[in-house]
């Protein structure tokens, strides 16, 4: 089983390794972390990778296949443009986690700050905790799901994207809305949350996503631009 | 019957001026700011406003067409394991797959490839069209991150991260709904015929040390092999430039205000931003101020149209420039053979500039798939491969009247200004005298 110690091998050593085509089908571990950056980016094959500690920014920045586990907090950009595969994080997540990700599955065990899902684009997100402000700006598809409560202006200038949130939103973003949560969407999220190895019980989320006014500019949504 | 008018009697007002009144009715009609496609309309201080002053006693020519004169530069030798080596100094812009159709993509992909030369992604993302065509291609980063993913990012020969355009600088931009065609909307994960709207910052990194992180996160995902770009408009640009070098860029691009945009707000077009020339100066100083002259290639682009524009650039200290309207006028843009259609549209040959509707009869500018086929990339890539050797000729024809065997030996010791505005902002003695204003008394 291939490891990788921070405290002695570079960043750059186990990326490249990541990219290569050895490190298919393999158990990767990766001790002392220190908060370092880019830690597991642009892995590329069907790799495991368990980092033991905390990570800086951009860890598993867009990620493809990869199962990437942090068993620490992650700080900036969590999985940033994320492509496939799936990163886990046990702690927090910092700002922007899983922006602009394109798909696999993003779960935060713990609390993801500002920002998290900012700009979607088809990857599904799982929070067991709280969210901060700005989540899902522009948020173009995808599923995010927040176990706890969501911080202010959450899913402002939304696109197709779904929200689930099961505590308290703050506010609501420009043209996002609260929308019925119907059977579908319950299995829809009663299946995310078992995948993010959560207790998979939809009742007591709401649903929110685009109230689809914005979509074409009319000078008479102007106070909204 | 109403009397006859002699238009020699009406006085045109030099404030509300016949388009100044015209924008003022259609405001009042409309309620929406004017959007539209091109750079800034107004008189700047360009290029235009420098001499060379050639070859004399105390310096001698090269011999046109027979002397060696060398055009090749050399971009990302600062950390890229795999710069880009290019025959000319002369790169197309980027503009995204979205605003031009497919056709227009692939014939700026051929005829850069023709001349040795680059061509730039945008927003949008990297067709296959453009990929196939082009030798160099730099594959654009920028905030809406559209089409943006990690095997089309390995593909690229460079990655340039643009924070800004010249054209508006600090802010986003919008498809309009009638361009997005399935193809376009599949690419950016939207719905077909919304308005795409390009967020103005990056979603996931604010300030340079973000952007220090940020590049070394691309880096590491393309194994360290190809140059990182750091694209800005030109504003505080001593600034910019010194804080992309210092957040590790291999190459900076400065896009001056005349810069050309596919779609934006003609308030923000024609009053943000400054010009080419006083950027291009700031843009060496900075550099050279932190000894990174040359070390950092820089690239600057806005309202470049001659290989005299070029030779000025180079001549200022930049490595190379880059186009976008010229490269589209000489690919069929604004062809007077089209004259008719542009009456129907309400424009005329030379004045098209609606590049946001879509509806452009050239094929260039267009989702329309009937309108794109008629852009035939073979022939137009051909138009623009001709056009840059012109470029490139016109700029070995000065550089050699200077006696330069290499067109980067031009400096600003071969040039005089013509105003005092362009000796003050390119640091250009004034002809006819040693006076730079700003310096060394009155
Ligand atoms: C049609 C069009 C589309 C453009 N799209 C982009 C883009 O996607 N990304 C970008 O950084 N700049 C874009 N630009 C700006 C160009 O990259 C470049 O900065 C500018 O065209 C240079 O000025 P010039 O047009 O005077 O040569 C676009 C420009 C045009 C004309």
């Amino acid at each position: 089983m291939p490891s990788f110690d921070l405290q002695d091998a570079g960043v750059r050593e186990l990326n490249a390794y990541l990219h290569s085509d050895g490190s298919a089908d393999q158990a990767v571990t990766v001790e002392h972390p220190g908060g370092k950056h880019n830690v597991a980016a642009g892995a590329m094959h069907d790799t495991r990778v368990d980092i033991h500690g905390h990570v800086g920014y951009y860890c598993a920045g867009m990620n493809d296949r990869a199962l990437v586990t942090v068993h620490g907090n992650a700080g900036p950009g969590l999985a940033e443009n994320m492509m496939g595969g799936e990163v886990r994080v046990r702690g927090n997540a910092s700002q922007y986690c899983g922006a602009t990700a394109h798909g696999g599955l993003l779960v935060v065990e713990g609390d993801a700050a500002a920002r998290c899902g900012i700009s979607m684009k088809g990857v599904n997100i799982v929070v067991g905790g709280s969210i901060g402000h700005m989540s899902a700006f522009m948020a173009q598809s995808g599923i995010l799901v927040v176990c706890g409560d969501a911080g202010d202006s959450l899913g402002d200038s939304i696109y197709e994207a779904r929200i689930y949130v099961r505590g308290r939103v703050s506010g609501l973003g420009a043209d996002c809305i609260e929308k019925e949560l119907g059977e579908g969407h319950a299995a829809e999220l009663g299946a995310l949350l078992e995948r993010a190895g959560m207790d998979p019980d939809p009742s007591g989320f709401r649903r929110y996503g685009s109230a689809r006014q914005l979509y074409n500019f009319r000078i008479d949504n102007v106070s909204a631009y | 019957m109403a009397n006859k008018i002699d238009p020699s009697w009406l006085r045109e007002s030099a404030a509300f001026s016949r388009p100044v009144i015209r924008e003022i009715q259609r405001a009042a009609r409309e309620g929406i700011y004017d959007i539209r496609g091109g750079g800034a309309k107004r008189t700047v201080p360009t290029f235009d406003d420098l001499l060379f002053l050639g070859a004399s006693v105390s310096r001698y020519p090269l011999e046109g067409y027979r002397e060696k004169c060398d055009t090749g530069v050399t971009l990302g030798t600062r950390f890229a394991q795999k710069p880009l080596e290019l025959s000319i100094p002369i790169t197309i812009a980027g503009m995204s797959f979205g605003a031009l159709s497919a056709q227009a993509k692939e014939a700026l992909g051929r005829g850069a490839s023709e001349v040795g030369t680059s061509t730039t992604t945008g927003d949008g993302g990297m067709t296959p069209e453009e990929r196939g065509q082009s030798r160099y291609l730099v594959y654009q980063y920028l905030p809406s991150r559209y089409g943006m993913n990690p095997v089309d990012l390995r593909k690229a020969d460079a990655i340039e991260v643009v924070v800004g355009q010249g054209a508006k600088p600090g802010g986003g931009g919008m498809l309009l709904g009638q361009k997005i065609s399935d193809r376009v909307a599949g690419m950016r994960n939207l719905p077909q015929g919304i308005d795409q709207r390009s967020a103005c910052r990056h979603p996931d990194w604010t300030g340079p040390d973000d952007l220090e992180i940020k590049i070394l996160e691309l880096r590491e995902i393309t194994d360290w092999q190809v140059p990182v770009f750091v694209k800005v408009g030109a504003t505080r640009t001593f600034f910019d430039v010194q804080l992309a070098v210092k957040a590790g860029a291999d190459v900076v691009v400065v896009d001056g205000m005349q810069g050309g945009t596919a779609a934006t707000q003609d308030v923000f077009i024609e009053h943000v931003g400054i010009p080419t020339l006083p950027a291009t100066r700031l843009a060496v100083d900075a550099l050279k101020d932190l000894g990174m002259h040359r070390e950092v290639q820089l690239i600057v682009s806005g309202g470049i149209r001659s290989g005299a524009d070029v030779a000025k650039a180079l001549a200022l200290g930049a490595d190379a420039v880059s186009i976008g309207t010229a490269a589209l006028i000489a690919m069929g843009d604004n062809a007077p053979e089209y004259e008719e259609e542009y009456n129907r549209i309400g424009t005329s040959a030379g004045y098209y500039d609606d590049w946001q509707e879509g509806r452009d009869p050239t094929g260039i500018s267009t989702q329309d798939e009937a309108l794109g086929r008629r852009l035939d990339p073979v022939k137009a890539g051909h138009r623009l491969a001709n056009y840059l050797r012109v470029l490139t000729l016109e700029l070995q024809t000065l550089a050699r009247a200077a006696g330069k065997t290499d067109v980067h030996n031009l400096e600003p010791e071969d040039m005089v200004a013509l105003t005092v505005e362009a000796a003050a902002m390119a640091r250009i003695p004034l002809a006819g005298t040693d006076w730079i204003p700003g310096q060394g008394g009155f």
